[in-house]
């Protein structure tokens, strides 16, 4: 019960406003910590790797940009299942607020592995099973955000758009089981996978540093989008008289 | 420091790729600050316009104010 309470409070979206507001600084001052910390470790303290030399050190920020741009998408699916659902604007906000972060990871992704692939595999790109899913990723942020902006009403755009968010979701096991699953030049998963981790604490440590402050780095960046979301969404709320002087 | 410059070879790979990584994050900063001021600005603006529209005190359904910053 007191559960549920703090649930239903949570989603008015004042006090959502006022306690993401407070959450912001909680995230954004550890994920930088993080991230400076990880890079640091990853390209000055971890030693060179005994097959890719001193290229593997684009492993830290494109494994961090990979892994957000998976997690954003299936986050981005469920709020949009959950406000198509339950009608909950906050998560319509929510699905809306990640798309464009989602999208600026994958295509991070996309262009390190790019830079990574080159040295190591003689090509720039190639029609791979993991590279075109991945890329299938982008162009789903992509169609998502275009199909938002194309309608004037709100709540149109949120239910229309949230029914593309789900149906692309099918992409996201797909992206990660592809390299299993067909001939890929794309490598296996070093982190997780059966045996443990195939790396070193001295790689392994910045790596996860650099997982860790992405992630906190998304929730601190999706409180301030979603704050502005729900800005929009509450057109006449006596409670925006509150937000400043008038 | 030459030696971590040149990053065995591969500094043509490694140092574009954290080129990039930066802009990423920068722009995700701005783009997500700029999302919420230019959001707030608007929804101060309809406030403002709502209220001087209004003929009746705006107070009525407005809940009491705290003093707190949101």
């Amino acid at each position: 019960m007191a559960t549920w309470t703090w649930f239903h409070k949570l989603s008015s979206p004042p006090h959502f406003y006022r306690i993401a507001g407070r959450l912001i600084p909680w995230f954004a001052i550890p994920a930088a910590l993080l991230i400076v910390g990880g890079i640091y470790g990853g390209l000055v303290r971890a030693p060179a790797d005994y097959q890719q030399g001193d290229a593997f050190r684009i492993v830290y920020v494109h494994a961090p940009a990979a892994w957000l741009s998976l997690m954003c998408y299936t986050t981005m699916a469920a709020a949009a299942a959950v406000g198509l659902v339950w009608r909950i604007k906050l998560a319509h906000a929510l699905a809306a607020a990640t798309a464009p972060i989602g999208a600026s990871f994958a295509l991070l992704c996309l262009a390190t592995g790019s830079l990574w692939g080159r040295p190591m595999w003689g090509t720039w790109w190639e029609w791979d099973a993991r590279l075109t899913s991945q890329l299938i990723l982008f162009f789903l942020y992509l169609g998502y955000m275009a199909l938002r902006s194309a309608f004037d009403d709100l709540q149109r755009a949120d239910r229309a758009s949230a029914v593309l968010a789900i149906v692309g979701v099918v992409n996201v096991p797909i992206i990660h089981f592809s390299v299993y699953w067909w001939n890929s030049l794309h490598q296996g998963s070093t982190v997780l996978r059966k045996g443990g981790p195939a790396m070193p604490p001295s790689m392994l440590i910045p790596l996860l540093m650099c997982l860790g402050g992405f992630t906190l780095l998304y929730a601190a960046l999706v409180c301030i989008r979603v704050r502005g979301e729900v800005l929009v969404r509450e057109r006449n709320a006596a409670w925006l008289r509150e937000l400043g002087p008038v | 420091m030459d030696d971590f410059l040149h990053m065995g070879g591969y500094a043509r790979f490694v140092w574009p790729s954290y080129g990039i990584a930066l802009a990423v994050l920068i722009w995700n900063v701005w783009s997500a600050l700029r999302l919420h001021a230019s959001a707030l600005e608007r929804a101060l603006r309809r406030v403002a316009m709502d209220q001087s529209q209004t003929t009746e005190p705006a107070s009525i359904h407005a809940p009491a104010r705290t003093g707190e910053a949101p």
